[in-house]
Order: C-alpha cells, then sequence, then structure tokens
C-alpha cells in the first residue's frame, strides 16, 4: 500500500573538512506527513535540500520513483519547496507570485486565471489578487507562498521550517491548515522543524537528527514513547535519564532500588540508560517502600507545577498539579510501564540531569567558551 | 541642530557652489573675463548653438560615456555575481585588484594604461596607438570598479531563496536571474550606470594620457585653453549642463520624497548615494 | 557552478587592464630610456625631485587636515538634519563634483587673481591686491574646494549609521551634548574620518591641474613632474618611476590607515 517515493541511500555532504552530513539512509513514501526534526546545525535543512535538488551530495544516492536524480537540478523536479522566508517575488503581486511556475511552464492564460483562482479559495486568500507582497500579514504571505508551490501540482512539497515567523496562535492554526492541505491533496509533505512540538503534531513519520546522523525514525507516539537514545530521549518532551543496571528482563535497579518495567532484550547486568518522563511519576508522602528526595525548587507553571527533586545528587523534573513546598522531603512512585530502557549511547550523561534547562547556562562561568565569529553557513549553500 | 552647525553648513555650501555661481554668471557676460562683468547678453548661448567645436566635442565625450558605463555595467554585473560564488580568498584577491583603479591617484592610472598601449603598439607593430579605442578602454577600466561596488551589496543583500525559488518553480538559471534577481539588483545596476556615466564624461586625468589626436573629448579641449582666455560659449555649455543636473537633482527629491509616503522597497537614497561613498580601500 | 563563468569576462579584463599596466609601469621604470637595459637610474633620479614630493606630500596633508576641520561639521550637520532633508542635503554637497572640475577650478583664478574679484572688492576699500595666487595657499585653496565634498560623503556615511540608542544610552549613563560627541560619536565615526581623509589625499598629492592653475613656479608638485615626463620632456622611463614610487606610498598610506580601521566598519560604508 504504501508506496516509496524518494530514497537516500548513505548520503553524506562534507564542505571544507567538515562533514554535514554522516551517511543519511532514508526512505519516504508517498502521500506521507514526513517531519525531519532536531537542532540548528544537525543536517536536516541540509538533507531537505538534496531532496529539493539545491545540493548534492558529496557520495551517496538520491532516488525518486526509483530513479536516480543525483544530476538533476531543482528546476527539473517534480518537487516544489516553501522556504523559510517565504521567498516571495517582491516586484510581483499576489496573483503574479502564484501564475509564476504556471507561466514558466508556459501554460496558458485562461487556465492559469482558473488555476490560481482554485489555489486562492485552498489558502483562503479570495480577492487578494492585485495585493503587493509587502501589503501582506505573515501569515498571508505563508498561505500565497503555500499556493505558490501547490498550484503546481508537485508530486513532493518541501517546507523548510515555514511557520518560525508567525505567533503562536497563527502557528497552532496554520499547523492544523498544512495538515488539512496535505490530506486533501494527498501530496507527500516533508518538513523541517527543531520545534518537537509541531512534529509529534503534524507528523505521520518523526526523523530525529543530531550532528549530521539520522537518531531515530518513527512515529509521532514511537519516538516520544520509546526513545532510542537519551538524546532523543532529551530533545523531545522532557525527560529524566538516569544509569540504571538491567538486573534481568523487566526489571531495573536505579538508585539501589529495583524497580518493575516493561522492557525486555538486554543481557544481564547490563548498563543502561533509564527514562523517565516528568508527568509520569506521581508524588507520595516519604516512607521506606518508595525513593525519596527533597524538593529544591517549584514553579508555577498554569497547567502544573514543575518541581525539582533532588536524589542523591541527581536532580529530577516531576510535573503535578500538586503543591510541594520547596525543602519538603517526598517520595516518588512510577508505574512499570512509564519506565523506559534504552541502550547506552554516546549521548548517555550529557542529558538528563535537572541542574539546569539549558546548555548555556551551565557554559555560563566558563571563560574558555568564546562565542562571536560564526563560520559562515552559507558558504556550503551555494548550488 | 546647533546654531554653529547650521552656519559652517550653511558657509561651506556657499563655499562649494561660489566658483559655480560665478561660471553661470560669466555666461551671461559680453567680456571674456569671469571677474569683470560687462554687459548682461545671450549672446554666448547663440554662439554655443551655432558652434562647431565645441558640439562635438561634448558629442564625443558623451559617445565615450554611453559606450563605457553601460559596458562597465554589464561587465561589472556579471563579475559581482560571478565573484560572490568565489572562496573567500581568491574573491578578497580580486577584490583587492578590483580596488586599485579607485586606491590608485588619477595620475598613476592613466600613465599605466598609456604605458601599456604603447608597449602593446610597439608589440604589434603599430603607431599612434592611442586613440577612440584606448579611450574607450581606459574609461572602461576605471568605470568598472564602481559598477561592481554598486551592484555587489545588492547581491550579497539578496535572499539567495528568492533565486532558489524562481529554479524550485521551474526556472532555468538563465531564467531565473532576468525574472526575479535582476529586479532585486536594478538599483544597483542603475546607480553604478550613473556613477560610471558622470565619472566618465568628467573624466580629465586618464583621458589625458590616453586620447589620441583623432578624438578629443571636451575636458581635454578645456585644458588645452589654457593658453588663451575661454570663449564665454563654454560658460555657457557649463551653465546649461549645470541647470540640467539640478533639474534632474529636483526631480529625483520630488520623486523620493512622494515615494517615502507609501510603503516601497527600493531605496532611491542609494540611487545617487552610491555615487561617491565607495570606499576608497 | 555555472554562476562562476559570469566573471570569467572581468577576470580577463582585470589582468589586462589593471594588472598588465602596474608590470608596464614597472618595466619602464626599471628601464634605460635609450639602451632599454636594466637600470636602476630611473628610480635614482627621482633623488632630484625629493624636494617637490616632499612639498607634494605636505600641502596634501595640509588639504586633509583642512578638510577634515571643515568637513566633519558639515558632515555632522547633515546627519542631524530632518530625514529627508538629508538626502537632497548630501546631494546638494555632491552636485558639483558632477560639473567640470577644470572649470571651476579656473573660476578660482578669476577670484583670486590680482586683478581677480576678490581683489577687486578689496580695492573698493582701498586695500591694495593680495597675492591670493600662484602661491602654495592657493594651490592648497583649490584642493580643499575641489576634494572637500570627498571628506563629507564618508564621514556622513558613518555618522548616519550610528545606531541612535548607543546616544541614549550614553545619556542615560549621564554624559551632556559634548560628552556624547567626545565619548561616543566621534571614537565611533573614525573610520569615516580614516576613509574620508585617504580620499583627500590621495587624489591631492598627485594632482597636477590644480597646481598648474593656481599656482606658481615655486609650487610645482610630484604630479606636475609626472605629466611632463610624459607631454613635454619625453622621457617615460622616469615618469613611470616616480609614478612607481609614488604609487607604492599610496599604498602604504592606505595599507596603514586600512590597519587602523576595522572591516566591519568598511562593510558599513558600502
Amino acid at each position: 500500500m504504501a508506496k516509496e517515493l524518494i530514497r537516500l541511500e548513505d548520503c553524506v555532504v562534507r564542505f571544507d573538512d567538515e562533514v554535514i552530513l554522516d551517511s543519511v539512509n532514508l526512505k519516504i513514501n508517498d502521500g506521507e506527513f514526513l517531519t525531519l526534526l532536531g537542532p540548528s546545525g544537525c543536517g536536516k535543512t541540509t538533507t531537505l535540500r538534496i531532496i529539493g535538488g539545491f545540493l548534492e551530495p558529496t557520495s551517496g544516492n538520491v532516488y525518486f520513483d526509483g530513479v536516480r536524480i543525483n544530476h538533476i537540478p531543482s528546476h527539473k523536479r517534480k518537487i516544489n519547496t516553501i522556504f523559510q522566508r517565504y521567498a516571495l517575488f517582491p516586484h510581483l503581486n499576489v496573483f503574479d507570485n502564484i501564475a509564476f511556475g504556471l507561466r514558466v511552464a508556459k501554460v496558458k492564460e485562461d487556465e492559469i486565471d482558473e488555476r490560481v483562482a482554485e489555489m486562492l479559495k485552498l489558502v483562503s486568500l479570495r480577492g487578494f489578487e492585485e495585493r503587493k507582497i509587502t501589503a501582506l500579514s505573515g501569515g498571508q504571505q505563508q498561505r500565497v507562498a503555500i499556493a505558490r508551490a501547490l498550484i503546481n501540482k508537485p508530486k513532493v512539497l518541501l517546507l523548510d521550517e515555514p511557520l518560525g515567523a508567525l505567533d503562536m496562535r497563527l502557528r497552532k492554526d496554520m499547523q492544523n491548515e498544512l495538515k488539512r492541505i496535505q490530506k486533501q491533496l494527498g501530496i507527500t509533505f516533508i518538513y523541517v522543524t527543531h520545534d518537537q512540538e509541531e512534529a509529534l503534531a503534524m507528523s505521520d513519520t518523526v526523523v530525529v537528527m543530531d550532528k549530521g546522523v539520522i537518531q531515530q525514525i518513527g512515529t509521532p507516539q514511537d519516538v516520544y514513547n520509546e526513545p532510542k537514545n537519551a538524546f532523543v530521549a532529551d530533545f523531545i518532551g522532557e525527560s529524566n535519564i538516569l544509569d540504571g543496571v538491567m538486573l534481568s528482563d523487566k526489571l531495573v535497579l536505579m538508585f539501589g532500588r529495583k524497580f518493575k518495567c516493561v522492557d525486555k532484550g538486554f543481557a544481564a547486568n547490563e548498563p543502561v540508560d533509564v527514562v523517565i518522563r516528568p508527568e509520569d511519576v506521581d508524588i507520595v508522602p516519604a516512607d521506606s517502600r518508595h525513593l525519596c528526595g527533597t524538593v529544591t525548587g517549584v514553579t508555577f507553571k498554569g497547567l502544573h507545577y514543575d518541581i525539582i527533586v533532588d536524589f542523591y545528587g541527581f536532580k529530577w523534573l516531576i510535573q503535578t498539579t500538586d503543591y510541594h513546598e520547596v525543602g519538603s522531603y517526598i517520595g516518588i512512585d512510577i508505574h512499570p510501564e512509564e519506565i523506559h530502557i534504552m541502550k547506552k549511547s554516546a549521548y548517555s550523561g550529557m542529558f538528563g540531569d535537572y541542574s539546569s534547562y539549558s546548555e548555556e547556562y551551565d557554559e555560563i562561568n566558563d571563560p574558555s567558551i568564546v562565542y562571536g565569529e560564526d563560520p559562515g553557513e552559507e558558504e556550503y549553500y551555494e548550488s | 541642530m546647533s546654531r554653529a552647525l547650521k552656519i559652517i553648513l550653511i558657509v561651506v555650501l556657499f563655499f562649494l557652489y561660489l566658483p559655480i555661481i560665478l561660471l553661470i554668471a560669466g555666461s551671461f557676460n559680453t567680456g571674456t573675463d569671469l571677474a569683470v562683468f560687462k554687459e548682461f547678453t545671450f549672446s554666448n548661448y547663440g554662439a554655443l548653438f551655432r558652434d562647431r567645436t565645441l558640439i562635438p566635442l561634448l558629442l564625443n565625450s558623451l559617445i565615450v560615456a554611453v559606450l563605457s558605463s553601460v559596458i562597465a555595467t554589464a561587465l561589472g554585473t556579471a563579475a559581482a555575481l560571478g565573484i560572490r560564488s568565489f572562496g573567500k580568498r581568491f574573491r578578497s584577491a580580486v577584490m583587492t585588484v578590483t580596488n586599485i583603479p579607485m586606491t590608485n591617484p588619477d595620475i598613476v592610472t592613466g600613465v599605466s594604461l598609456s604605458l601599456l598601449f604603447v608597449l602593446g603598439g610597439k608589440l604589434f607593430d603599430r603607431s599612434n596607438v592611442l586613440g577612440f579605442t584606448t579611450l574607450l578602454l581606459a574609461h572602461i577600466t576605471f568605470n568598472l570598479p564602481y559598477t561592481i561596488l554598486s551592484v555587489m551589496p545588492r547581491v550579497t543583500n539578496m535572499d539567495p531563496s528568492l533565486r532558489e525559488a524562481a529554479m524550485d518553480l521551474g526556472c532555468t538559471p538563465v531564467q531565473a536571474f532576468f525574472k526575479v534577481v535582476i529586479h532585486e539588483i536594478l538599483p544597483g545596476i542603475v546607480s553604478g550606470l550613473l556613477i560610471a556615466f558622470t565619472m566618465s564624461l568628467d573624466d580629465f586625468v586618464i583621458s589625458y594620457f590616453v586620447y589620441g589626436p583623432s578624438f578629443a573629448t571636451l575636458p581635454i579641449e578645456i585644458y588645452s585653453y589654457t593658453k588663451k582666455p575661454l570663449p564665454p560659449k563654454i560658460y555657457a555649455l557649463f551653465t546649461l549642463l549645470f541647470a540640467m543636473l539640478l533639474a534632474v537633482l529636483i526631480v529625483m527629491n520630488i520623486v523620493s520624497g512622494r515615494a517615502d509616503k507609501r510603503p516601497r522597497r527600493s531605496n532611491i537614497t542609494q540611487l545617487v548615494f552610491r555615487r561617491k561613498d565607495v570606499e576608497k580601500t | 557552478m555555472r554562476v562562476r563563468g559570469l566573471a570569467s569576462p572581468y577576470l580577463a579584463w582585470m589582468s589586462i587592464f589593471i594588472i598588465l599596466p602596474l608590470c608596464a609601469v614597472v618595466y619602464y621604470a626599471f628601464t634605460d630610456s635609450v639602451t632599454g637595459e636594466f637600470t636602476l637610474r630611473n628610480i635614482v633620479s627621482i633623488g632630484n625631485y625629493w624636494p617637490i614630493l616632499i612639498k607634494s606630500i605636505w600641502l596634501a596633508l595640509v588639504s586633509s587636515l583642512i578638510c577634515l576641520i571643515l568637513g566633519y561639521p558639515v558632515a555632522l550637520a547633515i546627519a542631524r538634519a530632518k530625514q529627508s532633508r538629508q538626502r537632497f542635503l548630501i546631494l546638494l554637497v555632491m552636485l558639483p563634483m558632477s560639473m567640470s572640475f577644470l572649470l571651476r577650478t579656473i573660476a578660482w583664478v578669476s577670484l583670486l587673481e590680482d586683478t581677480g574679484i576678490i581683489n577687486n572688492i578689496l580695492g573698493k576699500f582701498g586695500i591694495s591686491p593680495l597675492p591670493l595666487i600662484r602661491n602654495n595657499g592657493a594651490v592648497v585653496l583649490g584642493m580643499v574646494y575641489n576634494y572637500l565634498p570627498y571628506m563629507i560623503l564618508p564621514v556622513y556615511t558613518v555618522l548616519s549609521h550610528i545606531d541612535p540608542s548607543l546616544i541614549e544610552a550614553a545619556k542615560d549613563l549621564g554624559c551632556n551634548r559634548t560628552q556624547v560627541f567626545l565619548k561616543v560619536i566621534l571614537p565611533l565615526s573614525v573610520s569615516g574620518i580614516i576613509s574620508g581623509v585617504s580620499m583627500v589625499f590621495v587624489p591631492a598629492v598627485s594632482t597636477f591641474y590644480i597646481s598648474k592653475k593656481l599656482g606658481g613656479s615655486g609650487t610645482t608638485m610630484i604630479g606636475d613632474v609626472i605629466e611632463s615626463q610624459f607631454k613635454t620632456a619625453y622621457n617615460p622611463n622616469l615618469g613611470a618611476a616616480i609614478s612607481l614610487v609614488l604609487m607604492v606610498m599610496v599604498f602604504i598610506c592606505i595599507g596603514l590607515m586600512e590597519r587602523f580601521s576595522g572591516s566591519e566598519e568598511r562593510e558599513a560604508l558600502m
């Protein structure tokens, strides 16, 4: 049923001794909404640009419908792109922008009129034909960009962080809008974002990337509930990531206590990473049956409290609707299904401790780290 | 703005325009001495229109100016687009060499070109190598840095995804240039063209070293008048040119004043602003 | 990849008409005018013109300084004017530059001569004619007149780009108007000053027309010497040698000045 439309095979992108993409293998199915997710610099935009034809991989192959397309330039591919800053042509009005691709393809003017009208209806911009691009709001420009791309009936639509410039509520509306359009037209959407909530909300498949390497591919639920390593666990939602030892199937040792869990398939006494989501922890009165710790911070977030608890020097984040005072001694209870075990990886130990939320904060007092001159990233975007 | 600054501004402006006022007055003077105003007359303008020597020379200047500015703009625009895609080191080397005609004193540029032409003449066994061609070549050469430096900022600041969007929508690279890119860099091209034209029209020093007796320009002719007093019709010509430039300035001011009221993308300030603010480094 | 090809016509042009001529200058400078052999005699004989060279540099420096003193306040005045006025004022300052500088310099002759306008006016007050022309002062005046806009423009550009919130911050921290100028505006405008000075100095040191028209027998400048080698006394080898020295000197000056000006400010000037 699911037909493979695009395949990236061992794609490597190297620029000036720097490896931007490290052997990326990816299959994208027809009609799928696939999101490339990761922090900035992870290679997600590079991957997108390879598919779009703006960049050729240093090595590796790109297949479209079974045909190798490495050397086919972007203007010959049946793929259209929505750019991060929309790239609407300032010297043309809304109508001419949308009609642009059709005019290049020398479509007859009557047909162009018809199809532009259709598109304007699809994106709810009827009546805006004569408007100048500079007289449009961010959301309207966004929709013109969508219309301009979709009118060409591409097989695949590439979206490069298109909602970044919009304010939060509009962004949520546009997410729904894009999802609706995708379902309605049945086109393959390849979406790039660093916003994990957005990725989880919109996608059929999520591809998590870091430093040019794909970390995990899966449905939003898979990626959230069964992260493969500490990076994915930390990047998607909040996670407490702890050291543990698998004593045997479905039994893990943490902080000197045994916990029942539901994962198996690990070697006996294998060191593992244990992931527990903050919302999955119940706070109970402190007693010897439970793991106990001291509350060191409480922040009211509206929906819930963020409570930082210190267990043997390791800080957990617990999200709960109950208030607990700083300094109070509490116990925690975790259901076995909510303990998720991952194999150790290069990322182990890097994340999961809630002494601070961000890396930058940790580095604040370190004079050996110097910011400033950024080596131009745009250099390798020339095609 | 403080009083003192305002006064200095007015004094300096007066200082700058004093000779011009003098020349304009001289155009209406029956006498030839600028210092002595004999009688008011339009006869100099009449003499200008009947003139057989000055007008052809003006035409020469115009021909060279138009040709050299157009060619320099075309070459320079292509160069600006191409230079962008060079590696850092090569790019800065090219830009350094590009700046040479601007940084070098005009006399050195003129001398170096004239020596090149003379050497070339010896190589290809031609005497009298200096003429229209050498003049044109020299003008294009000193116009190029200005056209390149006019277009480059536009090219650099242009959103690169505009060109990609055009190709994404089916344009070949050439089509993308003419349908999209050119509109974005047009102000730079136009201002480069204007600067080159103006510099070429008024150039004296460089032309002086590379011209040939068969084809002279107006400034060269004016220079040769050092021995005798200048015929007043030259002042008439000057006044007319000045009036034209002033008119252009006023019109542009009105146009950009109106443009300020509407949200517009391109910036007319840059248009003439670029004229001399290119950095001589 | 294909875009690179666009620049090749220009690269070819650049090599032929910028690099090659400089090689020609070097060639002639080190070649004997009669025998065509390699010689250092041309360079050495520049020593004869040493006083003239020094004078040219001196006069150019004086002109640059005067241009700075006059031009900076003008640039400041324009930068403080109403936004819409600024464009007009700058164009007004630049307009004379596009008119024949030969004629405008000749007009100064009529102003400064013994029988010229200024002396005529002074004569009405019974003052005998002052020697306003054919001396160093007149040459400096001519250079200041011609090159003042070259100082005003870069200084104005830099001044107009100063982030207004920097000035507000200075006031917020207790500076009065003079202090704001001395502690914030002036330091930030240094790159413009350096740019302006070099844009005045280079043409000033190499001029020959101004010294011919407004100068006398004692005001020969190095530009005059070069010009005469090519037009009257035909010794292109000596002329080339002097040009070479002049060019090297200018490059050194510019290079030094570039050291003191950051490249980010230069980008701002574009």
